[in-house]
C-alpha cells in the first residue's frame, strides 16, 4: 500500500489509460452526485413542510359541536349538545399542566358594526387573551385582551386590519367607540393575520362580554387549546392524541352522548393533521432514498463492468508481467489498488461537488415545500465507501482470475 | 545449465488427447547458442514454453542451474522467470501503453530494482540494441524490426541465465531478421545462453547448434558451421 514504486507504476497506468480511467471515474462521480443531490431534495422538502407548518401554532386543538345522531340513555337523536362554561374550566383545571394556550369562544351571529356612517357585517367572537397565540395574530397597534378585561367584563373590542381599512380609512381607531349590534365598545387594539383577508374578518371581545351582552348564558361555540412543546415531534403528536382522546369522552359523558356517536362532538387535532404530512413526507424521503439506491447499485454495476472490461483487456498484458516474473498477487493488488484509487478519488470528487452545489444553491432555492436541501454528511460518506468496496470486489475476481491462468494462456489472448 | 530428461507433454483437445512432446532428453552447457528446428506441430514451441516455466511438464525431469524445477507454484515460477529467464516473442509482447524505455525496466520493477538505476539500466540495454534515441517513444511507433530489438533488450535487461526466444524472427522480414539474429549473436558472444526456436533453416544456421525435433521427439541434435548474421546486414 505505502510502496512508492508501486503507486508510481499504477500512476503511469492512469496517465497512459486517460480515458478508461476518466470513464470508470465519471460513472462513479456521478452515482454519488444523483445520490446526494435527490437526498438533499428529499430533506429540503422536509425541511420546506416543517417550515409551512411552523407559521400556524401547530399543537392547536379545536372543538366544535353539531346534532348527535344516536340514541342513548333514553335521548332522541338529533339533540344539538351546547359546550358550556363548566366544560371549560373543567378541562382547563384538569389540564393546566399540560395546556399551553386555551381559551372558549363564542359566537355572535350576524353582526353588524358601525361606526359612525360606516357599517360591516364581521365575525364578533368572544374570546380568552391565550386567543392572540392560538391564531398567531399580530398586534398592529394597542393591545390584545387581557384578563381584566375578563373578569371586569369590559365592553372592549380588537380590531382587523382589515376592518379598521374597511371603516376607519385613515383615522386612529384606538379608544374609538364602535357600536356591534347596536352596542358601544371601545377599541383597544388592531391585530393582523396572516392568514389574510378571511381571517381578519373577525372582531374579539372578551367571552365574559360577550356572553352577558350578547344573552350567552354560560353557552359556549368552540373550545381552543394549544399544548406545552415536548421534547420531539413524537411525545408531542402522543400528548395531543391523548388529551384529545379524554377531552372527547369527558365531553360525551358530560352532555350524554353515546360513546360511538362521531356526529355530536368533534375535536380537530392539527398534529395529527401535521403528522400525516410528516409521514407523507417520510414516504417522498423513502422514495428518495429508493431512487438513490437504485441510482448507487446502477453505479455499482457499471463500475463492475468497466473493472471486468480493464481487466480483460489486460489479459495480455499480465500474461507479459508474468512472463517477466512479477507473482500473482503483486498482479492483483496492482489492478485493485487502481481501481480503488480512481474510484475513491473520483467518488469523493463527486461527493464534494455535489454537497458543495447543495450548500451553494440550497439556501437560495425559493420554492414551495422546498427550503436549504441539504444531506447528512455520514451518508454520502458511506455511499463513497459502498461504491468504493463494490468497485474492489467486482475488480477482483476477474483480477484474480487473471492472474492465476497460466501466462502462455494470457500471452495467447488477443 | 539446462538439464532434461524423458520429458513428456500432453494437451487435452476435447475427449482425446494430444501427446506434443514423447521423451525429450536433452541439455544445454552455459554460452551455447541452441536452435530448435521443426515443422509446425513437431512440439518446438511446447518444448521452450516448459523449459521457460510458461507451461508445465506432464513427466520428466527439468533442472535448470542445477536447480530442479518441479510442482511450481505461480509465486515460484514467477520468481524463477524472473531471475533466470528472458524472453523473446515472436509478436513481441510489448506493454502498448508504455514506452521502449519502460517496457525494457519491467522486469527490473519486479526484481525490486530502483526506479533511477531502473531508467539507467534500461537505456543502457537500449543502447546496446542501438535503440537509445528511442527510449521514448511507443511501441506503436516502431517498426517490427525495432520492437523486437526492444524485447531483446527487455529480456536481457534482468540479466537472465538464459534467453529463450520464440520464433524472434518470424513476423520480420530477412532483412530485419538477420539483423536480429545478428544482435542475438553478438549477446552470444559476450557469454549468454540462447535457445531460438525457429522453422527456417537460415536463421537456424546462424546458431551453434541445431537440435530438430520431430513428432515430438529428437530426430537429430548436430553441432554447425555458425554462419555470422553481419555478413549479410
Amino acid at each position: 500500500m505505502f510502496d512508492i514504486e508501486r503507486w508510481q507504476e499504477i500512476f503511469d497506468t492512469i496517465r497512459k489509460n486517460k480515458l478508461r480511467t476518466f470513464l470508470t471515474g465519471l460513472s462513479v462521480a456521478s452515482g454519488i452526485f444523483i445520490l446526494v443531490i435527490l437526498l438533499g431534495f428529499g430533506q429540503g422538502m422536509r425541511n420546506g413542510i416543517q417550515a409551512e407548518f411552523e407559521a400556524d401554532a401547530t399543537n392547536r386543538i379545536w372543538v366544535w359541536t353539531q346534532v348527535t345522531t344516536k340514541e342513548h340513555k333514553g335521548l332522541n337523536p338529533g339533540r344539538f349538545v351546547v359546550m358550556n362554561n363548566e366544560n371549560y374550566d373543567y378541562l382547563t383545571t384538569k389540564y393546566n399542566k399540560e395546556l399551553e394556550y386555551k381559551s372558549s369562544i363564542f359566537r355572535i351571529r350576524g353582526g353588524l358594526i358601525n361606526y359612525k356612517k360606516e357599517s360591516g357585517n364581521y365575525g364578533i367572537q368572544g374570546v380568552s387573551p391565550d386567543y392572540q397565540f392560538i391564531e398567531n395574530q399580530k398586534m398592529e397597534e394597542g393591545r390584545f385582551l387581557n384578563y381584566r378585561d375578563l373578569e371586569e367584563v369590559n365592553k372592549v373590542v380588537v380590531i382587523s386590519t382589515k376592518v379598521k381599512n374597511e371603516l376607519f380609512k385613515e383615522e386612529d381607531p384606538i379608544d374609538k367607540i364602535l357600536q356591534l349590534s347596536g352596542i358601544n365598545f371601545k377599541i383597544v387594539g388592531v391585530y393582523s393575520d396572516e392568514g389574510g383577508e378571511r381571517e381578519e374578518n373577525r372582531v374579539f371581545v372578551p367571552i365574559t362580554t360577550a356572553q352577558r351582552v350578547f344573552n350567552g348564558g354560560n353557552r359556549v361555540a368552540n373550545l381552543s387549546f394549544t399544548m406545552q412543546p415536548e421534547e420531539n415531534f413524537e411525545k408531542a403528536v402522543q400528548a395531543s392524541n391523548k388529551f384529545s382522546a379524554e377531552l372527547e369522552t369527558y365531553l360525551k359523558q358530560f352532555h350524554t352522548v353515546a360513546p360511538d356517536d362521531n356526529g355530536a362532538v368533534h375535536v380537530f387535532n392539527a398534529l395529527d393533521e401535521a403528522k400525516r404530512y410528516y409521514t407523507l413526507v417520510d414516504n417522498i424521503k423513502l422514495f428518495f432514498w429508493f431512487v438513490g439506491i437504485c441510482t448507487i447499485i446502477a453505479g455499482v454495476v457499471g463500475v463492475s463492468n468497466i473493472m471486468l472490461i480493464i481487466v480483460k483487456e489486460r489479459t495480455r498484458e499480465i500474461g507479459i508481467r508474468k512472463a517477466l516474473g512479477a507473482k500473482p498477487w503483486p498482479i492483483i493488488g496492482m489492478i485493485l489498488q487502481e481501481s480503488v484509487f480512481v474510484t475513491a478519488f473520483s467518488g469523493f470528487g463527486g461527493l464534494i461537488f455535489s454537497m458543495g452545489l447543495l450548500e451553494l444553491l440550497g439556501p437560495n432555492i425559493e420554492v414551495d415545500y422546498i427550503v436549504n436541501p441539504s444531506v447528512n454528511f455520514q451518508v454520502a460518506m458511506t455511499t463513497v465507501f459502498v461504491l468504493i468496496f463494490a468497485g474492489a470486489v467486482a475488480g477482483f475476481f476477474p483480477a484474480w482470475r487473471a492472474a492465476r491462468i497460466k501466462p502462455i494462456v494470457a500471452l495467447r489472448d488477443e | 545449465m539446462i538439464e532434461i530428461k524423458n520429458l513428456h507433454k500432453s494437451y487435452k483437445m476435447g475427449s482425446n488427447s494430444l501427446h506434443v512432446l514423447k521423451g525429450i532428453d536433452f541439455s544445454v552447457k552455459e554460452g551455447e547458442l541452441v536452435a530448435i528446428m521443426g515443422s509446425s506441430g513437431s512440439g518446438k514451441s511446447t518444448l521452450l514454453n516448459i523449459l521457460g516455466m510458461l507451461d508445465e511438464a506432464d513427466s520428466g525431469d527439468y533442472h535448470l542451474d542445477k536447480v530442479e524445477i518441479r510442482n511450481l507454484n505461480e509465486t515460484k515460477a514467477a520468481n524463477y522467470r524472473n531471475k533466470f529467464l528472458g524472453f523473446v516473442f515472436q509478436s513481441f509482447n510489448l506493454i502498448n501503453y508504455k514506452t521502449a524505455m519502460e517496457n525494457v525496466a519491467l522486469p527490473l520493477y519486479y526484481q525490486k530494482v530502483g526506479r533511477k538505476e531502473r531508467q539507467r539500466k534500461a537505456l543502457k540495454y537500449l543502447e546496446q540494441v542501438g535503440l537509445k534515441e528511442w527510449a521514448g517513444h511507443l511501441p506503436s511507433e516502431l517498426s517490427g524490426g525495432q520492437k523486437q530489438r526492444v524485447a531483446i533488450a527487455r529480456a536481457m535487461a534482468a540479466e537472465p541465465k538464459v534467453l529463450l526466444a520464440d520464433e524472434p524472427t518470424g513476423a520480420l522480414d530477412s532483412k530485419t531478421s538477420y539483423e536480429v539474429m545478428d544482435l542475438i549473436q553478438q549477446i552470444n558472444d559476450q557469454g549468454n545462453t540462447i535457445l531460438v526456436v525457429t522453422h527456417e533453416p537460415d536463421i537456424a544456421h546462424m546458431c551453434k547448434r541445431i537440435v530438430h525435433l520431430r513428432d515430438g521427439v529428437i530426430e537429430k541434435d548436430e553441432k554447425v558451421e555458425q554462419v555470422r548474421a553481419s555478413a549479410y546486414v
